[in-house]
């Protein structure tokens, strides 16, 4: 990939128009800010009083079941929709106020590529190239490195109607890809693609980020974990964690939960851990040959593990292990989703919120 | 401007890589030349016998008036349906398959869409009227018929299709639906053609209104070759309002979507 024609291309799209946030740090970059957007349509709140910010440089995931807003929040972001209250703004241009300039600095993979099936796959990004303001005399390289970065070189030619979905993607991706945008909006840019192309697709993403700040969209946990340096987990159009993929293991188990295998008497190490201060719970997981794999629930405190090592090797019996058990991403998810969803169906009962609102999505497809 | 011919050459060139462009100007190329060719041989057979006659009245036999004038004139029955065949695409389409969110998060203005578009039908409409101008200049090689007024009707042609293709603009973004659109195109101008029946049985305020509201009455004057400002304001703020409607329903868009 050639760097120096990348930053050309990029230095001849105008940037006019006064930002509107001009504070901005040598080491931390704020790109996009959120405050307090909501979003209505009609009777429906898709997204209430979320607020976020992204820095230059960092990849992002909107972590979310179908229908939590995630499609909104971007829409909004991108110009599409304006929020119905709210700021949003993009490079410290506001959506609403300079849209044109957010647009310049956004490039934007709508759930569906937004591809002509009747275009051949170059004069598409001829096209794309030339709305999106890339000068004349630079349109033909920033093709060449758009279909190189996707590696579909090979289907310049090809009608989009006969390409494969995993070509459809790629192209999508070009398509986002071609004015050089700071920031990359992507909505689930792996769904429908066969897990070989899905690698690809994060191996690809992952090769952007410090160059763009990416904002992705899934409701793959693991995608989130793999690819994004945050994970900003939304539901029923709210924000219920924001945070990097292994501090939101860590912290969101509230207390944490040690899995301690221990040879010794069983009843007498229960009574034992469970005297201990910090100890809220002890439960017998597992055991064989006489050793027992206790599960214990502890305060938050780091002198906790070690006040429980010492307690079994003073007492005589023989510690095997001690491992803190992570929740996994799912588990969080589930965790943070459910309780919602038991509230909501307790007090909605039949109609749930979240159905409707996205039926409301699929619908706009 | 750099903008709008972008989507308007966009717009032009997929009419043809998809059949639109090949039916529309081929059953163009069939209905007007029959109606060129029996205009042609009606007023041949005519003008003989006025020969024959004595040659009384071969001065007030012209071909402006009985060749290119009728065959011209029947044109506006031929926009009616194709029309909504050209402009039902425009926007339902993109509406349909989502393309319409590149153009929306592209730096571009609502106006720049809405032009291209309107623009981009019209010079397929433009294609049509040439395809009409090689049938008339044929008559070139054997009479010498008058340009002028030929070229005040091909503009008057181009006024009421530009028109007819920016309502069709607008009604196309009202829906997702392309037939949808065809047919609230095809309705609407229908009921504009025939709005001026009201006036032959009833001369009030509201048949006046009727005869000046309807689409086809404003091109009899283009097509005598007079230019008169009322049907050049007609036409014009007929395109103006298609457009500027478009322009809000794409703006309504946003909020809905």
């Amino acid at each position: 990939m050639d760097e120096g024609v990348e930053r050309v291309g990029s230095a001849h799209i105008p940037h006019s128009g006064t930002p509107l946030n001009p504070c901005s740090f040598p080491s931390r970059q704020i790109m996009i800010q959120v405050a307090d957007v909501t979003k209505r349509y009609g009777p429906k709140t898709a997204v209430k009083n979320i607020s976020f910010e992204v820095d230059r440089g960092e990849i992002v995931g909107f972590l979310g079941p179908n229908g939590a807003g995630k499609t909104t929040t971007m829409r909004i972001l991108t110009g599409f929709l304006p929020p119905t209250s709210g700021t949003a703004s993009v490079g410290g241009f506001d959506v609403r106020e300079d849209p044109i300039e957010v647009k310049r600095r956004i490039g934007y993979l709508p759930e569906m590529p937004p591809l002509y099936p009747e275009m051949e796959v170059g004069d598409y990004l001829r096209f794309v190239a030339r709305i999106k303001g890339i000068p004349a005399k630079d349109i033909a390289r920033r093709i060449d490195c758009a279909l190189e970065r996707t590696a579909s070189g090979s289907v310049r030619d090809t009608l989009i109607g006969k390409l494969s979905k995993g070509f459809r993607q790629r192209l999508g991706l070009a398509q986002a890809l071609i004015h050089n945008p700071e920031v990359l909006v992507l909505d689930e840019p792996t769904s429908g693609l066969d897990p070989k192309q899905i690698i690809e697709v994060r191996r690809l993403i992952r090769s952007l980020a410090g160059e763009h700040t990416i904002i992705l969209s899934t409701h793959i946990l693991s995608e989130a974990s793999d690819t994004c340096g945050r994970v900003i987990i939304i539901n029923d159009g709210r924000i219920e964690a924001s945070d990097t993929p292994e501090n939101l293991s860590a912290n969101l188990q509230g207390a944490g939960t040690l899995l301690v295998e221990i040879d010794g008497p069983a009843d007498q190490v229960q009574d034992r851990i469970a005297d201990e201060p910090g100890v809220r719970q002890i439960a017998r997981e597992d055991g064989r040959d006489g050793r027992v794999v206790w599960r214990i629930e502890v305060e938050k405190d780091a002198e906790i593990p070690r006040r429980l090592a010492a307690a079994v090797v003073s007492s005589g019996w023989g510690l095997y292990s001690m491992q803190p058990l992570r929740l996994s991403l799912e588990d969080i998810f589930l965790k943070l989703t459910s309780d919602e969803q038991v509230a909501a169906e307790a007090e909605a009962a039949g109609t749930d919120p979240e159905d409707s609102a996205e039926e409301q999505e699929a619908d706009d497809e | 401007m750099r903008n709008i011919c972008t989507i308007a050459m966009r717009e032009f060139s997929v009419y043809f890589t998809s059949p639109i462009a090949y039916i529309v100007l081929v059953m163009f190329a069939i209905i007007f030349g029959y109606f060129f060719a029996t205009g042609l041989a009606f007023f041949l057979d005519y003008s003989a016998s006025m020969a024959a006659q004595g040659g009384m009245g071969a001065p007030t036999m012209n071909v402006n008036q009985f060749v290119i004038e009728p065959s011209l004139g029947n044109m506006s029955i031929v926009l009616l349906f194709m029309v909504p065949m050209i402009t039902m695409r425009l926007f339902a389409e993109e509406k349909r398959s989502g393309t319409i969110e590149l153009l929306l998060t592209s730096p571009l203005k609502d106006y720049h869409i809405v032009i291209g578009k309107w623009a981009g039908a019209l010079m397929l409409y433009a294609c049509m009227l040439l395809v009409a101008v090689v049938n008339i200049s044929v008559l070139f090689i054997y009479t010498t018929p008058d340009w002028k007024p030929l070229l005040v009707s091909l503009l008057g042609l181009l006024l009421m299709g530009g028109s007819m293709i920016a309502l069709g603009t607008f009604l196309s973004t009202l829906t997702r639906n392309q037939i949808v659109a065809g047919a609230l195109t095809f309705g609407v101008l229908l009921l504009l053609w025939v709005l001026n029946w009201v006036s032959s049985f009833e001369s009030s305020t509201f048949s006046r209104l009727c005869e000046y509201l309807a689409i086809s009455p404003h091109y009899e004057q283009f097509s005598k070759g007079v230019i008169e400002l009322k049907d050049l304001l007609y036409y014009l703020s007929a395109i103006s309002l298609g457009l500027f409607l478009s322009k809000r329903s794409l703006e309504a868009l946003r909020w809905k979507a």
